[in-house]
């Protein structure tokens, strides 16, 4: 183990510089996110991610936010294990109606104020899912949706643009 | 020895392929269900259809495999799942989507319908839901000194949603019972009906993280049932990515399930090679994921100019740091000390249930698609399928570091072979009923799909997950573990949510 911790010391760290934020996410935030909710929080976003139904893509990615290239946590926004903790729920998938009660209970359980992220495709319309008898639709269906990121799914770097928009002043 | 087919009396099918489908009686459809729980022949799937049952047997003997049809006009058949277990949760699906009756079956609380659609049965006789709904009925526990932990649909980790019940006598875990289809999306139902690519794209986003697998399945299916040959170059291609998906996830497993024994250290180091491989795969087929590349017919783009080259590369580096990390974890006494005789699936049960992958192949079940059944260009390359007989956590991480080299092994072969010419086919929309049936060993066991074409679009189609098979052992395996080792445990199983709800 030794062997392993001594070269990462001696190495360059792999993590990337920080991705420019998006403007057009940054424009979609702007009637949402209030200054005053904003000074509340600081630079710092905790982060709650809800499965409403994704095929696993998404969180594959979003898992990859927290390896050493991206490094989520530099940036003050870390995940959390319970809604009650949470600011910012990222949801995924098409809202399956087998996940809308808990997607509404997950929502209802985050104290304010919160943002809603809706991540993929999915969450934005549906996609490809679409107008089965299982399937809701968007997130927005079901809660109010702060933000979109879109991709199929979206790749670590979209993701992180999408979050730091969130941190932006407007 | 008798093949498989000759002792099944039935009705052979023309249009299916490779393997035959018979239709059958209820003799004979009991016959082949008596097969199975005598463990002569191991189930790979059961599926309904419009007034018929299927099911797919494997003769492991023989390495034959037979789809046995039974038409039930009165909406009901005789059970699998009374006398063989695994196929009990396969038959709750059925009941739900299709309405037929599995008589017999023990257990006929629904499964995947957990009450919330507008409809009943629909892929079947579809009728408008009854509401209210009767809450579901966990099985019941009598004893002194138990309590209850309910865990999900909605988990503390980045993860898919899925319902835990254990029951607890202190910290040992007295039983698990899983409550699954949160994230059913009705894939099987949009199928029918679909165009062979819009169907394609399904397939792959059934399980994400097997994207490449279910592609490759469905399109084994399709291209069996229309009877194509795929170009040289593209049945390479496609097994380049079968081994980068492969690897990419054995190293976020390896990383994950230490991480989950608290050693985030070996989650760090598993992460950069996990992400190291998707960047390989975005360079060279322009998705991390790899999704859509495989199509019926073909694959959707050739590897991108100088890929050979970086793929190499990234191989190099895989083979200069992976080493370092076994040896971290075959040399932390702490790490083994969570995982060596955790979680341990007995062989019989891995046997029984026909578990593929790392869970069947961590309990000495040596089952591996790409090697027992085998499909191009498996067959002309050497590699070895790892079994251990253990069944513990720390079995199923050593088939994956074992996996990991033969996956690279595999790749500097598919580089060195690599034809030159086309890559994609042309399917012609043939205007009779067609059905093929296809495998793939995706990196957590082999995906089966099943198709029927009518007029060049699906008219029914089924997609098997490994996972059916495996979820149920995962409640076996916990047993008289602590409840703090089930992350562990699961993720050692690593079992596709979204996969097995379909």
């Amino acid at each position: 183990m030794r062997k392993v911790l001594f070269e990462s010391l001696m190495r360059r760290p792999l993590t990337e510089a920080a991705p420019a934020t998006d403007e057009e996410m940054l424009a979609e935030l702007g009637g949402s996110v209030e200054r005053a909710a904003r000074r509340r929080l600081g630079r710092s976003l905790s982060i709650r991610e809800v499965d409403a139904g994704s095929c696993n893509g998404c969180e594959l990615e979003i898992h990859a936010l927290n390896n050493a290239f991206y490094d989520l946590e530099r940036f003050g926004l870390h995940f959390v294990a319970s809604p009650r903790h949470a600011d910012v729920l990222l949801v995924t998938g098409p809202v399956t109606r087998n996940m809308r009660e808990a997607l509404e209970r997950t929502y209802h359980a985050t104290p304010d104020p919160k943002w809603v992220v809706a991540v993929g495709d999915c969450a934005v319309g549906g996609g490809i899912f679409s107008g089965s008898y299982a399937v809701i639709g968007g997130v927005s269906g079901v809660v109010p949706v702060d933000l979109h990121i879109r991709g199929c799914p979206p790749d670590p770097i979209q993701l992180l643009k999408g979050l730091l928009a969130l941190l932006e002043p407007t | 020895m008798p093949g498989l087919i000759e002792t099944i009396k039935g009705q052979k099918v023309a249009e299916h392929r490779p393997w035959p489908r018979l239709v059958v009686n209820e003799d004979s459809w009991r016959f082949a269900t008596s097969q199975l729980s005598a463990g002569q022949w191991t189930l790979l799937g059961l599926w309904g259809d419009a007034g018929a049952v299927h099911m797919a047997v494997l003769d492991a003997a023989v390495r034959e495999i037979a789809v046995v049809t039974m038409p039930c006009p009165d909406g009901h058949f005789p059970s699998v799942g009374a006398l063989h277990p695994p196929a009990i949760r396969l038959e709750r699906a059925l009941r739900d989507l299709y309405g037929l009756e599995p008589v017999g079956l023990p257990d006929m609380r629904p499964w995947l319908d957990l009450g919330f659609w507008d409809v009943q049965c629909p892929l079947g006789h579809s009728r408008d839901a009854l509401q209210p709904r009767a809450p579901y009925a966990f099985l019941p526990v009598a004893g002194e000194s138990l309590h209850q932990i309910p865990v999900g649909p909605v988990h503390a980790g980045i993860i898919e949603p899925g319902h835990f019940r254990f029951t607890a006598n202190g910290e040992t875990v007295v039983r698990l019972e899983q409550r699954l289809g949160y994230v059913h999306k009705g894939i099987e139902a949009l199928m029918a009906g679909a165009s062979v690519d819009t169907a394609a794209r399904l397939a792959g986003r059934t399980s994400g993280d097997s994207t490449v697998a279910y592609a490759l399945a469905f399109a084994h299916a399709v291209e069996a049932a229309m009877d194509v040959e795929i170009p040289p170059r593209a049945v390479y291609l496609r097994a380049l990515m079968a081994e980068l998906e492969r690897l990419a996830n054995h190293f976020g497993d390896i990383g994950a399930i230490c991480n989950d024994a608290s050693f985030s250290l070996m989650h760090a180091h598993c992460g950069i090679l996990r992400e190291k491989t998707l960047r390989t795969a975005q360079a060279c087929f322009g998705h991390r994921l790899m999704m859509d590349v495989v199509v019926p017919g073909g694959v959707a783009r050739d590897l991108a100019a100088n890929c050979a080259g970086q793929i190499a590369a990234t191989l190099d580096e895989i083979r200069r740091l992976f080493p370092q990390l076994v040896e971290l974890y075959d040399n932390t006494a702490s790490l083994q000390d969570r995982t060596a005789s955790t979680g341990v699936l007995r062989g019989e049960l891995a046997r029984q249930f026909g578990a593929g992958g790392y869970v069947g192949r961590a309990s000495g079940r040596a089952f591996d698609a790409r090697k027992t059944i085998g499909y191009p260009p498996y067959h002309r390359l050497d590699f070895d399928v790892p079994v251990l007989e253990t069944g513990d956590v720390n079995a199923r991480v050593w088939v994956r570091i074992r996996e990991v080299e033969q996956s690279l092994r595999l790749i500097d072969q598919i580089l060195q072979h690599l034809p030159t010419g086309p890559i994609r086919t042309t399917l012609d929309p043939a205007g009779e009923v067609r059905e093929g049936l296809g495998l793939a060993e995706a990196f957590r066991g082999e995906v089966l799909v099943w198709a029927r074409l009518e007029d060049g679009r699906l008219a029914r189609c089924h997609l098997r997950d490994p996972s059916w098979f495996q979820w149920p052992l995962l409640e076996a395996a916990i047993e008289g573990n602590i409840v703090a080792d089930f992350p562990l445990c699961n993720k050692s199983f690593n079992c596709s949510y979204s996969g097995h709800d379909l």
